[in-house]
């Protein structure tokens, strides 16, 4: 099938993006321009990548050219192929739902004093700089589209500046993303030297020493680990991505971490080409640390947003476990296991986009209707807003990885590949890779737990503050934007078979591989291996359901007569129960922190007031901060104390220093 | 032939539900037996049902919509998972739709349900009773997944139907990998089914109950649906521990013959496994709740233990 329209629609997509940009910032008089021109804009952004990922991956071959753009002897390429197009369908599914539910969200924003110029301008440009990374062909148009992206966000990030919390995480968040950039920045550079060119093409082609595959591997892991949040380098995202407005937190949270998914596997899959099984160890003990970690932050939170945040580190986490075990299988030989495991972890890049952009949609929300983020005030909610809370529990549903919703198939295609490990030969692999789906399955039930908590306090019960009491439901568009994304994470669970026959192309292009037997029985069954390893039918299953509960709900009713009568639940025989009585996100959390304790850094206290009245405090610090960031950031600071000596403020001692360094150099390379 | 599986699969499903009650009244049978009681009829249990399937209705002032669909969603779930499982016959089409995973995911699901119906009317005893059960599941879970995945592993499937075929074909070896795995998820299932010493089901001390804090608001129909879908869990359990790890008798095709000696079959291990539970109920007493992860652990330790002597002793040889 002709690719040329699916490039073009690509192109389209970084078009309207900018435009959405340019838009913003030339009419910066006019506030509603965001929200009548600019989000739409963006809207349609992410249909013309839909389509052209959508169409790339059902024509299945690719188109690159080059762009009349860049450095005179380094001309940017772009390329569309499978992989390209899976990302692109990702990012454009969310973006759609993003546009439909912008506008109506940016309205709150509109008189108040940050800068909508500033949110429209960079929203466009974060955009651009995606759909970018994504397209480019060459390591040069990769790195300026990945910085556009870093650098559009970090301004995102930091929007409601004048809240000195937000200044630190957009900073920490800048930090990171720049120590990230360099270290992909030399992993280029080792495949360049070896394939002599910037060019994606030639870097393909490029054989390298096992050595040095393995320091552009470790390269890459870290740059992208950094980007994706992984534990430890983790500490940025869950400070970065609850304070930016909440449809950019879904863009963040739901795409920007897929980006570095996607820059992952070009380059370790793709570029580098010849995997080593350590590697595969390496991304399963990472992949697992992250997962677990992750969900147990995540768990003990109380700022919604933020707890979504430590979420995405763990799925992140679940993603690299799955690449991890793609590594292993197929650097043993084993090419059908591997497109599994790939395939499974392409499977819940795409669920986790759509479930957590539709939690943070719904978080986003409750807080433009009640201006709340923190838990403990929430309460009830579910009768003031039944739309977000029935599209917020189907993304609990899909998180907590419950059949039959999406999140569910990914998992169970990880556990599926994992189980195949009695295959291999070594048997360290075949102890270490159980543990592994032993941690999944751990992750599995804490994360169910996570979302008990945050549905049940949030969205059942009763209210624990006045404005929450009072929240309305959203308009129409925002809860469309929810709708959409809700409706997607059931379609995804319920068809496994046509998400999977769709992803296999990538799995075809990359690995040489596909899973030939993944439909032979027909869309009904999904049996990755074959029918007697294991078969799953979701559609089947939610058939079953419906008619079981259909048939279980008209013998129940027959009959018998409709009596209801409500009444006050149980007191003990006391005063009856106040909003103040309900188990709070804390306590609900209590039996696994105490459980967890030792990972935690915990200061819980119950200081002396006064007043006599009890209180409690609890502060919970994450253990890396101690471990790993304070002492690289008090090494920095007395590695630039030292430096602060050559400052004389004399420019003759300065231009000294410049020629001693130029004469060193020139003895160095002659 | 297809229809005629489809048939006996629906009539097996039928059963399950019918059963789940009668093993609950042999259990608390069996207790009055050993405190020198003579204890109420096996029936009891349906009388229980029929009682409060008629009664009136009271949902509190608090309660959402989600309190009254929970009921039924906890039920279904559960009744799904439980139609899957091989009760009578082997290779039944509705083992099909699942295998062990998806099981456990259905398990899950009721759960979810069940944590959030604790949740919704908003008092103390619900979320306690939640917290602690997502507490107990979430070290259940893992050592449930590890202990079937440790036979999933020896017949390369996840599908219950394709592990207890393939320990029929394959004779009665001792491997110390089912051992481990057997203690595992008879561990697991007193834990995921609130029985002693994880949680007393017939406790109604507020400060002790998991399972029944959930369901202190229901009543009438909503509470026979919540207490049915408990009594076919354990039924489920009692099930999977004794075909997966006792498959004789399992009917392999779906000759009257073969089906009846299969529902002989598992009755039998059913009736042993349910004296068994009230035997260890009678002797031990319940535990505290800072205590139920050392109990959890240790089944989940058991399950490593099984699947790592699996992948180090029992592959290649």
């Amino acid at each position: 099938m002709n690719m040329t329209p699916a490039l073009l629609l690509a192109g389209l997509a970084v078009l309207l993006a900018l435009g959405s940009s340019a838009v913003s910032l030339l009419a910066s008089r006019d506030p509603s321009v965001l929200r009548r021109v600019a989000m739409p804009l963006i809207g349609l952004s992410g249909l013309a990548a839909l389509a052209a990922g959508l169409w790339a991956l059902i024509a299945g071959g690719d188109i690159s050219t080059t762009l009349p753009f860049g450095l005179p002897w380094m001309p940017w390429q772009v390329r569309l192929d499978a992989l390209s197009g899976f990302f692109l369908m990702t990012i454009g599914l969310v973006v759609c739902a993003v546009g439909i539910y912008g506008p109506s969200y940016v309205r709150g924003f509109e008189h108040g004093r940050e800068s909508l110029t500033a949110l429209g301008g960079f929203t466009g440009l974060f955009l651009a700089g995606m759909l970018l990374v994504v397209l480019a062909n060459d390591a040069f148009l990769f790195m300026v589209a990945w910085e556009l992206m870093s650098l559009s966000s970090y301004f995102l990030v930091a929007f409601q500046h004048e809240n000195a919390a937000n200044r630190r995480a957009a900073f920490l968040y800048l930090l990171m993303a720049h120590v990230g950039g360099l270290t992909i920045l030399l992993g280029f550079g080792v495949l360049s030297g070896f394939g002599h060119s910037f060019a994606f093409d030639a870097m393909r082609e490029a054989i390298l020493s096992p050595g040095w595959a393995s320091v552009a591997f470790a390269l890459a892991f870290v740059g992208f680990g950094m980007k994706a949040g992984l534990v430890p380098l983790h500490a940025w995202l869950p400070e970065a991505h609850p304070v930016a407005p909440s449809h950019i937190s879904a863009l963040m949270s739901g795409v920007m971490l897929k980006v570095a998914v996607y820059g992952f596997i070009r380059v370790v899959f793709d570029l580098i080409g010849q995997v080593q099984w350590q590697w595969g160890v390496t991304l399963m003990v990472i992949g697992s640390l992250s997962a677990l970690v992750g969900v147990l932050f995540a768990l003990m939170q109380t700022d919604l947003k933020r707890l979504l945040a430590y979420s995405s580190v763990e799925n992140l986490g679940i993603i690299f476990i799955a690449l991890g075990l793609a590594l292993v299988f197929l650097s043993t030989g084993h090419a059908l296991l591997g497109a599994l495991a790939f395939v499974a972890a392409l499977y819940h890049v795409i669920n986790h986009a759509l479930f957590k952009s539709l939690l943070f949609l719904g978080a986003g929300a409750i807080l433009h209707s009640s201006h709340e983020r923190d838990l403990e005030q929430m309460g009830g909610l579910l009768r003031r807003m039944p739309w977000t809370g029935a599209f917020f529990l189907i993304g609990c549903l899909s998180i907590s990885a419950l059949p039959p919703f999406n999140g569910f198939v990914s998992e169970w295609l990880i556990f599926q590949s994992a189980l195949q490990a009695w295959q291999l030969e070594s048997g360290v692999l075949r102890s270490l890779i159980p543990i592994a789906s032993a941690v999944l399955a751990l992750t599995g039930a804490l994360v169910a737990a996570t979302f008990v908590k945050v549905y049940g306090v949030a969205f059942l019960g009763q209210a624990r503050s006045r404005h929450v009491r009072h929240a309305r439901q959203g308009t129409f568009g925002m809860r469309a934007g929810q709708g959409f994304l809700a409706g997607l994470c059931v379609l995804f669970g319920v068809l496994p078979t046509q998400v999977i026959m769709l992803i296999d192309g990538v799995s075809v292009q990359i690995l040489g591989t596909g899973l030939p037997q993944a439909s032979a029985h027909g869309w009904l069954w999904l049996t990755p291996i074959s029918s007697e390893t294991a078969s799953y039918s979701a559609p089947l299953t939610i058939l079953l359901l419906t008619l079981v509960a259909g048939f279980a709900f008209w013998w129940f009713l027959r009959g018998v007569p409709r009596r209801i009568r409500r009444s006050d639940p149980w007191d003990c025989g006391f005063a009856p129960p106040t909003p103040g009585m309900q188990y709070t996100a804390t306590a609900f959390a209590q039996p696994i922190r105490r459980v967890f304790g030792p990972l935690f850094e915990i200061d819980e206290a119950r200081p002396a007031h006064a007043d006599g009245e009890p209180r409690y405090r609890l502060k919970l610090t994450d253990r890396t901060w101690g471990l790993l960031y304070l002492p690289v950031a008090r090494a920095v600071e007395s590695a630039s104390r030292r430096v602060v000596r050559l400052q004389s403020g004399n420019v003759r001692t300065y231009l000294g220093w410049t020629l001693a360094t130029l004469l060193v150099l020139l003895w160095i390379i002659s | 032939m297809i229809i005629v599986t489809w048939l006996i699969a629906f009539i097996q499903a039928l059963l399950i539900a019918a059963l789940a009650p009668l093993l609950i009244g042999w259990v608390r049978k069996v207790k009055a037996w050993l405190q020198n009681r003579r204890g109420p009829s096996l029936l009891q249990p349906y009388a229980d049902l029929r009682k409060l399937l008629v009664k009136e209705i009271r949902v509190p002032h608090t309660a959402s919509p989600l309190f009254r669909a929970s009921p039924y969603i906890v039920f279904v779930a559960i009744w799904l998972a439980a139609a899957t499982i091989p009760l009578v016959a082997l290779d039944l089409p509705t083992s099909r739709i699942a295998d062990i995973i998806v099981l456990v995911g259905l398990l899950a699901l009721a759960r979810f349900f069940l944590a959030l119906a604790g949740m919704d009317a908003g008092t103390a005893f619900g979320g306690m009773g939640a917290s602690r059960e997502m507490l107990i599941s979430a070290l259940a879970e893992p050592a449930m997944l590890v202990a079937v995945f440790t036979l999933a592993m020896t017949a390369h499937s996840t599908s219950l139907v394709s592990v207890i075929d393939h320990h029929l074909t394959d004779g009665f070896l001792l491997r110390p990998s089912y051992l481990f795995a057997l203690g595992a998820l008879l561990l697991v299932a007193l834990a995921e089914c609130g029985r002693i010493p994880v949680d007393n089901p017939a406790t109604h001390l507020e400060l002790t109950m998991i399972h029944e804090a959930m369901l202190l608001e229901y009543a009438g129909r909503h509470l026979a649906l919540m207490e049915w879908a408990a009594w076919i869990k354990l039924l489920l359990y009692g099930v999977i521990i004794a075909n997966l790890f006792f498959p004789w008798g399992v009917a392999q095709d779906f000759s009257p013959l073969a089906l009846g000696l299969g529902l002989a079959a598992v009755l039998f291990k059913l009736m042993i496994l349910g004296a068994v539970l009230a035997v260890s109920e009678t002797a031990l007493a319940k535990m505290r709740l800072f205590r139920v992860p050392a109990f959890l652990n240790l089944a989940l330790l058991l399950a490593l233990l099984g699947l790592l002597s699996h992948v180090i002793l029992e592959v290649g040889a």
